[in-house]
């Protein structure tokens, strides 16, 4: 596949809660290497996009290619049927995620939770998977807590390590789901860092819902506004923060301007 | 004196067998609450039903008639059991339709967030269940199997209604040979006691040691 076709490419897709219409007939792109900020009132089908492409919800109707194939899919003699299982799995290897209460399991330590789903699903010998586990958590500051038990880790910490518990993987693409959201406000800056240092460094493509506006200033190549299910505006940080066109757009950031936060 | 010390060796003969029925019956129950508890989450409907149907059956009926069942009824049709077995089987039934629903509760009673996990690290249904949900399941299910095995233990009293020698039948033996049942009565009332105060510190000392990964205090 060419570097100029999008790694993600979503077509029409919908999804309703109920009698709730999450997302009508939404359609984006992203390509390779991207970092893409989302962000929008609550409900506005941000977080519900993320947990789509991570196939924890599914969709009602469109359709979505990752890296060239259907997610939801699959092409058999021509037809596209529904996805298997099996279909679902191989997907998954290409998408990560972090989640926003770290979702880290309680009952394994740190380094158990960055080498388990290595050696599960890859095959990955322990040696090696220890050995790149350790590098990830040296990356994310967390080297030395390696033999530590989530439940004695501060919020930062865990959401760190849920970092490098997704980045064990080597997905092309990775998911962060208000990864600070959670956070007292001391701790947050920790985490933004981890990821500042990690969307300079490498190529892979990444999907951020934020509420912290100047977070994504920072860490978007493109910023996306949603209300309602639907892409109001986008373009540049830049632009979209200091020179929102929309009159939605200049509402939502006024609101969270007054409400404290920094743009 | 040495007449009594003769029957106490008779009761004691009869707490092994006890023992020995609590602790094969646990296991089979053990074995039947996995199988059962899990069938009832299955993703197939036969297996769903086939759970159910055995939870609602060894729940709804008493233990007795399943125990004369397995003992006097199974022979016509063919299969003879000694009464060890047939105690086992029973018991080990009735109180697996019990522990049955403990297992599939403490399944889920686990967190979405922990299966959400689990997808997006690309876990297979079973790997996640077995590394992830299972082990955090397993102490929620712990006090609960304790209550089970204890329920398991006194329900062992039914075997001396098939011969089977075990406290309660040494007990009665004793009382027909010397007249007294304040004695022996009181004797196995005691046993029981403290086999049952066994299980307890068994489970409660089992529970500890495998909280001590999700307590950082004692990690």
């Amino acid at each position: 596949m060419s570097a100029s076709a999008p790694i993600i490419k979503i077509d029409g897709i919908s999804k309703s809660f109920g009698s709730f219409k999450v997302l009508d007939g939404l359609s984006m792109q992203v390509m390779p290497g991207e970092k893409l900020a989302l962000i929008g009132p609550s409900g506005s089908g941000k977080t519900t996009i993320l947990r789509i492409l991570m196939t924890l919800e599914r969709i009602d109707g469109g359709h979505i290619q990752i890296d060239g194939e259907q997610l939801y899919h699959m092409e058999r003699n021509g037809q596209l049927l529904p996805a298997d299982e099996r279909h679902l799995t191989r997907m998954r290897q290409k998408i990560g995620m972090v989640f926003q209460l770290f979702n880290l399991f309680p009952h394994k330590c740190v380094m158990d939770n960055v080498t388990l789903a290595p050696m599960l699903t890859k095959g990955t010998p322990r040696a090696a998977a220890e050995k790149r586990a350790m590098e990830l958590l040296e990356m994310v500051g967390m080297a030395d807590k390696a033999k530590s038990m989530p439940v004695q880790l501060s919020g930062g910490q865990k959401q760190r390590v849920a970092i490098a518990r997704a980045l064990a993987l080597s997905p092309k693409i990775m998911l962060f789901d208000e990864v600070t959201s959670a956070l007292d406000p001391e701790l947050v800056e920790e985490v933004m860092n981890v990821m500042r240092k990690l969307a300079a460094e490498t190529d892979m493509t990444m999907l951020l819902v934020t509420h912290e506006m100047g977070f994504a200033h920072d860490f978007a190549d493109r910023v996306l506004f949603f209300d309602r299910g639907k892409i109001v505006e986008e373009g540049k940080p830049d632009e979209i923060f200091r020179h929102p066109k929309q009159e939605r757009t200049q509402g939502f950031l006024k609101k969270i301007i007054a409400a404290g936060h920094r743009v | 004196m040495t007449q009594w010390s003769g029957y106490f060796g008779l009761i004691l003969q009869g707490a092994l067998v006890t023992i020995e029925l609590t602790l094969m019956g646990s296991v089979l129950a053990l074995f039947m609450a996995f199988l059962a508890g899990m069938g009832r989450l299955s993703r197939f409907f036969v297996l769903r039903a086939l759970a159910t149907a055995y939870i609602e059956f060894f729940r709804g009926t008493s233990i007795f008639v399943q125990l004369f069942w397995a003992y006097f009824v199974l022979p016509f049709i063919g299969i003879s059991l000694t009464p060890l077995q047939a105690g086992v089987l029973a018991l080990g039934l009735n109180v697996g339709a019990y522990a049955a629903e403990v297992v599939r509760g403490a399944i889920q009673s686990i967190g979405r967030e922990q299966y959400e996990a689990c997808i997006a690290l690309n876990l297979g249904r079973w790997q996640g269940m077995r590394h992830i949900i299972l082990p955090q399941a397993l102490l929620v299910m712990l006090p609960t199997f304790g209550n089970n095995a204890i329920e398991l233990l006194k329900a062992t009293a039914v075997v001396s209604l098939i011969s089977l020698t075990d406290l309660t039948f040494q007990a009665q033996v004793v009382r027909a040979q010397t007249g007294n049942t304040l004695v022996p009565f009181s004797t196995i009332l005691i046993l029981y006691f403290i086999l049952a105060l066994l299980i307890s510190w068994g489970v409660r000392s089992l529970e500890r040691r495998m909280a001590r990964g999700l307590d950082g205090v004692r990690a």
